[in-house]
């Protein structure tokens, strides 16, 4: 593998030494590659994300995102970073992640905006081609998010991250409030547009069973610790660590109806212990 | 015609808003000890079907239907009070979000200890016990201490488990499950089914439980009805639904979770196996 886009290394993250969010996580995010990263609410998941964005205190250990250290960089520097935008976050719900007044254009330029001016038909053509490569007609960047749908305006969050060409792109649950058509869409388009531009892609989720199919390699978050990581389909075959086993047994799938619940329960003792 | 009358009858249900029909003729029959579940996005009326059993439609809408009975009841014609003896006596049910049906300010035991006394008229002493023991019943490691918390000190997965001990209490025939694991954790989810199958186990509850999730709806129950815009697109025993759809909405469905979920790797697993 050439260089990782992102290397976070032996990373210790939280707002004091004496109660850290992270411990000691290692993490590297090829280029192109998607990573699936899984855990329940509060396990740290987002604040490794967010640690990626350059949004939280690194207390030791070392991040490197597109070649710049985060963890040394501060002000206007990390500011600067920012503004590349090498890095873009997807959030879960598009209905709360867009400006409901801006219209679709102001907030897909919104990152270019930022970053400087640039010749209106410039922006235009910037716009209109990241709407077409999110599959929707460029005509719609003169309209507000309330006169679309929820699967059009999750295209239009999508939009406002990849118009930035960023290296990595971070998806929070990314489809998780679409019906079931519209998701198969927006990881269809993920997928494509993920192999044309060649971006690498983070998934976050509490269920393994959304991010099984579109992942190359899954990190398991626990408790702030990444407990376990490896290639999605031996991971889920060939679990290690509890935590990893109670989730594979856990994830609802067409096939297991009425699988075992003894297992389950054994195993959520085992994790449960695990943690004194 | 079967030997037995179904538990929950349900036939020709109508429910409209502002004469926009957004229930649109729905049959729907659980029978006694019987799982069912009801799958569909948002706005399939999924909810509102469920709500019509539980005689909660808001009264914006307006509800008709040829048949609704509940174990012979004519629930169509049922006063307010009559309603509320079959609610939470013979009918009992859990919703998405269990925080919100909970007092923030009192003790989880003494809510439940509370609809003990209200529906069964025991002491306060009793009460107190058997709320404990309800507790303890749906799997809760050290239900005592668990009785002294408040909502707020209780995780998703432990206050729906409180949810259902309630719903449960007056040991109905038949629970309506809306949704009841969606706000959770994928391993909490798990853990709640898990509580429901065993419940339906021990004590022979009928489940009509309601969800966006076919492999969720999969995991709980013996027959599935597949509903958009108001209507039952499809029904079937859940085995035979999954292996062949007949409506190609059904399809899509099972498509997105061999496409992109975990049965897509189970299934790569099972072939190079």
């Amino acid at each position: 593998m050439s260089d990782p886009i992102a290397r976070i290394a032996d990373a210790t993250v939280g707002y004091s030494r004496r109660t850290p969010i992270l411990h000691d996580v290692s993490l590297e995010i090829g280029a192109g590659e998607a990573v699936g990263l899984i855990g329940e609410t509060g396990s740290g998941k987002t604040t490794i994300a967010r640690t990626l964005l350059g949004l939280t205190s690194v207390i030791s250990g070392t991040v490197t995102v597109g070649g710049h250290d985060l963890a040394g960089l501060r002000g206007r520097a990390l500011r600067g970073f920012r503004r590349q935008g090498v890095v873009q976050y997807v959030f879960q719900d598009p209905q709360r992640s867009l400006d409901p007044d801006l219209p679709v254009s102001d907030s897909v330029a919104e990152g270019l905006d930022v970053r400087g001016r640039m010749p209106a038909d410039q922006r235009a053509r910037r716009i209109a081609d990241a709407l077409t490569l999110v599959g929707l007609d460029p005509a719609l960047a003169r309209r507000v998010p309330g006169d679309l749908s929820g699967g059009q305006r999750q295209r239009i969050a999508l939009a406002r991250a990849l118009v930035l060409e960023p290296q990595l792109l971070i998806l929070d649950e990314p489809v998780s409030a679409l019906d079931a058509a519209n998701r198969v869409h927006v990881l269809d388009l993920l997928r494509l547009s993920s192999v044309e531009r060649g971006f690498a892609q983070l998934f976050i989720s509490h269920d393994l069973g959304s991010v099984a199919g579109v992942t190359d390699r899954l990190a398991v978050v626990y408790n702030g610790r990444i407990v376990e990581q490896g290639p999605t389909a031996e991971l889920i075959a060939r679990p290690r660590h509890p935590y990893t086993r109670l989730l594979v047994e856990s994830a609802p799938t067409l096939e297991t109806a009425g699988a075992d619940r003894e297992r389950r329960a054994a195993l959520r003792a085992e994790v449960a212990a695990g943690l004194d | 015609m079967t030997a037995t009358t179904p538990l929950l009858e349900i036939a020709g249900l109508r429910i409209s808003a502002a004469g926009r029909p957004v229930v649109n003729g729905v049959d729907l029959a659980v029978s006694r000890g019987e799982s069912v579940g009801i799958v569909g996005e948002s706005g399939s009326g999924k909810s509102l079907t469920c709500r019509a059993a539980l005689g909660i439609v808001p009264d914006t809408l307006t509800v008709s239907a040829d048949r609704l009975a509940f174990d012979g009841i004519d629930l169509a014609g049922l006063s307010e009070r009559r309603w509320r003896a079959v609610r939470g006596g013979r009918i009992g049910a859990v919703f998405q979000d269990p925080a919100s049906y909970l007092n923030p300010s009192l003790t989880v035991g003494r809510q439940l200890a509370e609809v003990l006394r209200v529906k069964t008229q025991r002491s306060r002493a009793d009460a107190r016990r058997e709320a404990v023991d309800a507790l303890d019943r749906l799997g809760l490691r050290d239900p005592a201490r668990v009785a002294t918390r408040y909502p707020h000190e209780l995780s998703g997965g432990m206050l729906q488990r409180v949810l259902i001990a309630i719903a449960i209490i007056e040991q109905p025939d038949l629970l309506i499950a809306d949704e009841p694991t969606t706000a959770l954790d994928a391993t909490v989810q798990a853990e709640v089914l898990d509580v429901l199958a065993d419940l339906r186990r021990d004590s022979g509850l009928a489940l009509l439980f309601v969800s966006h999730d076919l492999a969720v709806v999969a995991q709980v129950c013996e027959r599935i009805l597949v509903m958009k815009d108001g209507v039952v697109v499809e029904s079937g025993a859940t085995v035979d639904v999954l292996a062949d759809p007949r409506h190609p909405y059904t399809a899509s469905l099972i498509a997105a979770h061999r496409e992109y979920g975990l049965d897509r790797i189970r299934h790569a697993e099972d072939v190079r196996v």
